[in-house]
């Protein structure tokens, strides 16, 4: 159980029988009375948002959220298959249940699955992957302006901007949380 | 000095919190004050539900000074101010650190309304000794801190801001949310705002007013939104105390804290206590305030986070 003084931004919680996680958090104190704990939160099933103020009295159970390593399968259709490395199990997600994931998943990648009573709800990739070009507008040589990128797609149907001398079938690296173009990667 | 301790981002607000500390003090000797001292570890804090004191070692560290200075104050000394630093424990924010610095002082011969003439009088002695002026600045709000600054019952406070009123607030234990949520915000400009007459629950040391027994004669402090001090005509009814100090108790218990001891040299001195006010004023918020803050970390030399 938490009391409302161990609330803090990250803390995933239960409300109404559904996960949360504070994503922002104030303290508030007015003299000599209770304190007031300010919380925007973030229902890890629908992803919407609300603000929430509890008082010192307020108790809570853990979000029942767990998670696991598992690695990426394959896809079939709409289903991604994943693999639990502990026990071999597989279990399948909906594109809508990977979200924006489904952009760097690249077959037997490891990544963290959360679920909620025995349900995925959300992945967390490794924070770079590395991926293939599979296709990109020719280099216009001498074209070195930094600044100047063009579009490509990556073996996922990913497209990102990347600077102008990136080549098809090379290999690039991206930051998984903020979707960008880091480096090239020589093999 | 480790690196991320960034000096040139609190030294002009150090320095504003080096005058108001001096003005302070000038301020309490010109009207004949006697600046006192007492221990800050101590052998038990007051009994009060919503406050946590930190341990040390066997001891407290004490929440305020009140204990101490209300038995100099039944020992003669009519007229005392202390500056010292307070310890409370699961309290951190933008406006609260779990150790402050608190001005404390106590008239005798005053009621909590003498009392908030005072208080005025300070503000305005602060301003003209950092020459700042008035009106003041503060978070894109001008106050007007000349006299005769607004008094406003907290009772009609609710009925004016408050999305209930205070009797359906206290009876659905949600006194503290509409207060701080929903009036706070409108409370202190265009001029500060003494907030007054709480519930007598809200003010286990404040005397209950004579024509209304429900009501404590206690006041708060507001400018621009800020709550800076907390007033009241000091309870000097020994009886009384002990039975407010077992109600609190109650409620520290039902709350899942350790009762405090009762303090008993305090209760047998306080029936020697004048007819006075005393007040407890954070100075850390009043530095925001002429420092234009945002919070208080803002005004302070280190947080504990930054040690």
């Amino acid at each position: 159980m938490y009391s409302a003084s161990d609330l803090r931004k990250n803390l995933r919680l239960m409300l109404d029988d559904e996960p949360y996680i504070v994503v922002d958090f104030q303290f508030v104190k007015p003299g000599k009375g209770q304190s007031l704990y300010r919380c925007k939160l973030r229902n890890m099933l629908t992803g919407s948002q609300m603000d929430r103020t509890f008082r010192e009295v307020d108790t809570f159970k853990p979000a029942e959220t767990e998670e696991k390593t598992m690695q990426y399968l394959y896809k079939e259709g709409d289903a991604y298959h994943f693999m639990d490395n502990a026990n071999y199990e597989q279990i399948a997600m909906t594109e809508e249940q990977v979200g924006d994931a489904k952009n760097f998943l690249i077959e037997n990648m490891e990544c963290k699955v959360m679920f909620f009573r025995d349900r995925p709800i959300d992945i967390t990739l490794p924070n770079f992957v590395d991926v293939v070009v599979t296709e990109a507008p020719p280099w216009i040589k001498g074209d070195t302006v930094s600044g100047n990128y063009k579009p490509v797609i990556v073996e996922t149907g990913y497209k990102v901007s990347v600077p102008p001398f990136v080549e098809q079938g090379e290999k690039i690296r991206i930051d998984t949380r903020t979707g960008d173009y880091l480096t090239r990667v020589k093999e | 000095m480790s690196a991320d301790w960034k000096l040139e981002a609190r030294h002009q607000a150090l320095e504003t919190r080096a005058c108001v500390l001096h003005a302070l003090r000038s301020f309490f000797l010109s009207r004949d004050y006697l600046e006192v001292e007492t221990p800050n570890r101590i052998p038990a804090p007051l009994p009060e539900s919503h406050i946590d004191a930190l341990p040390a070692g066997e001891w407290w560290l004490h929440p305020s000074p009140e204990l101490c200075m209300k038995r100099m104050l039944a020992a003669g000394c009519e007229r005392i101010f202390q500056i010292s630093k307070c310890y409370r424990g699961r309290e951190r924010g933008p406006l609260h650190l779990p150790e402050f610095t608190l001005l404390e002082w106590y008239h005798a011969g005053y009621d909590y309304f003498r009392l908030m003439e005072e208080c005025e009088d300070l503000f305005l002695y602060v301003t003209g000794a950092l020459g700042t002026g008035s009106p003041l600045h503060y978070r894109n709000r001008e106050i007007d801190l000349s006299k005769s600054w607004k008094r406003l019952a907290v009772k009609d406070a609710f009925e004016r801001y408050g999305s209930i009123s205070m009797e359906k607030a206290l009876a659905e234990n949600r006194f503290e949310e509409i207060l701080a949520l929903e009036i706070e915000p409108h409370l202190g400009s265009p001029k500060p705002a003494f907030l007054h007459d709480y519930p007598l629950a809200f003010g286990s040391l404040a005397r209950a007013r004579k024509d209304n027994p429900a009501v404590a004669e206690r006041f708060e402090i507001y400018v621009g939104g800020l709550e800076l001090a907390n007033g009241f005509s000091e309870l000097n009814d020994a009886g009384e105390q002990r039975a407010r100090f077992e109600k609190e108790n109650e409620i520290r218990s039902k709350r899942g804290r350790a009762p405090c001891p009762m303090p008993e040299k305090f209760l047998e001195a306080i029936s020697r206590m004048p007819e006075s006010a005393g007040i407890a004023l954070g100075v850390d918020r009043m530095v925001m305030l002429f420092a234009d803050a945002a919070s208080i970390d803002e005004v302070v030399s280190f947080t504990p986070e930054e040690l």
